[in-house]
């Protein structure tokens, strides 16, 4: 093929980052878009926090709207439980949706595109949150996968389907997350890579025709802004969903 | 259009992206694929611990406090509403009596000053009464004194023109007797 051609996929290829330490340590682009976005974070929080006005500014009111919002999750989804599961909620939802913001910008890794990335974090939900099933309940927890009300002829039958079912959680919980950004990603990729095509297959009329491939562009940039949101709250909700599970039996 | 985008994907990938070769995220033979979760359990873990220590409480004190202040505001806001709806049931009542008192007052003026008009008209009323009834009794005086005056005169007349008449004159009782009878006669007439 002869010109430019679309790479795709280079964007998410790992190299090492911060210099000769990073790579003396494996420290990754990835992890420097990570250690961004929790700087960002607490950067915002010391913001926030330095007036602690009664009547808050912009940032204050941010971090506010991110707390109460977090916060009403946990209380809404767990139960009066949830309050002490908020910090860890507001870590995973916070780190999620900074990583798939900063991820949209040009020259920033998007570490949530990784699926070792996202199945670590569902992996350590899922763990997490059968453990505070079994620290709640003991061995009572196993009641949770049999299901009530059900005939027990089709116990034998159902009992696998509640475990398999449950066993699938961290995949699910990773491969949505995963799959929504590499997608939006790549679109952008392959969209713009058309642009290029254009123009050096077509000339003058292949750069005035690539206006349409930027025109898509713009119009995902708005999706890709929107899923970004979408599927950290997503993270979240559902890691509400499995701690209230893990609490609640039911 | 999420499912959209991923169809488009799923069209696309096959034909340039994966022409190129295969996806870093599923290269697990690259130990920094795995490096990097490393790297995010030390971030995550350190992100916990400033955010749980330090920056939530922070904003959970913010917020308890702001939502006191409020509700005191409002307590206060609501006592002083209930205060003020005091003072005009205060008001209300003052004003209702009050006008009560006055019309009373003006009742009761217009009430004496009927019963005083109407004294002084029975009283003018008695007193021109009297007036008229010693005016009458002096007319009827003066009448009967005029009446009394006449009988003598009267019955001397007639016994003149008797005596000039017949030349004789009758007695004077008899006379005096058919005098009066004329007069009472005159008189009822």
């Amino acid at each position: 093929m002869a010109g430019p051609s679309i790479d795709a996929l280079g964007q998410f290829s790992l190299t090492t980052g911060l210099g000769p330490i990073g790579r003396a340590l494996n420290f990754t682009n990835s992890n420097e878009a990570m250690l961004a976005a929790a700087v960002i974070i607490v950067v915002l929080f010391a913001i926030g926090l330095k007036a602690k006005a009664l009547v808050p500014g912009r940032i204050q009111a941010l971090v506010e709207v991110l707390y109460e919002f977090v916060h009403r999750m946990c209380v809404d989804t767990i139960g009066e439980e949830g309050k002490r599961f908020f910090p860890l909620v507001f870590t995973i939802f916070s780190f999620i949706l900074l990583g798939n913001l900063i991820g949209l910008f040009p020259y920033f890794f998007a570490f949530t595109s990784h699926i070792a990335v996202t199945l670590a974090l569902a992996l350590f939900v899922f763990v997490f949150s059968t453990g505070v099933g079994f620290y709640t309940h003991g061995f009572g927890f196993l009641k949770f996968f049999v299901p009530e009300g059900v005939p027990g002829w089709l116990l034998p039958l159902l009992i696998p389907i509640e475990i398999i079912s449950y066993l699938s959680r961290p995949v699910s919980l990773s491969v949505r997350l995963f799959a929504n950004m590499t997608a939006g990603h790549v679109m952008w990729e392959v969209f713009a890579g058309f642009m290029l095509l254009l123009t050096a297959g077509l000339g003058v009329f292949g750069a005035i025709a690539s206006i349409v491939p930027l025109g898509l562009n713009v119009a995902l940039a708005a999706l890709e802004l929107l899923v970004a949101g979408l599927q950290a709250y997503v993270f979240a909700i559902l890691t509400c969903l499995y701690l209230h599970d893990a609490v609640h039996m039911h | 259009m999420r499912r959209l985008s991923t169809a488009l994907l799923l069209a696309l990938v096959p034909s340039v992206a994966l022409a190129d070769g295969e996806m870093p995220q599923m290269d697990f033979s690259n130990p920094l694929t795995l490096d990097q979760v490393s790297w995010m359990a030390v971030i995550l873990v350190v992100l916990y611990l400033v955010l749980a220590r330090w920056g939530l409480p922070q904003i959970g004190k913010v917020l308890e406090n702001r939502a006191a202040i409020i509700a005191r505001d409002l307590a206060a806001a609501r006592a002083a509403k209930q205060e003020a709806d005091r003072a005009v049931a205060l008001l209300t009542a003052t004003l209702s009596s009050a006008r009560a008192n006055a019309q009373a007052e003006v009742a009761k003026a217009v009430a004496d000053a009927k019963a005083d008009a109407a004294a002084k008209a029975a009283a003018l009323s008695a007193a021109l009464d009297a007036k008229l009834a010693e005016s009458e009794a002096r007319i009827d005086a003066a009448r009967n004194a005029a009446m009394a005056a006449i009988k003598p005169v009267a019955s001397e007349a007639a016994g003149e023109m008797l005596l000039k008449l017949t030349g004789s004159v009758p007695a004077q009782e008899e006379l005096v007797r058919c005098v009066e009878d004329a007069l009472a006669v005159r008189k009822a007439a």
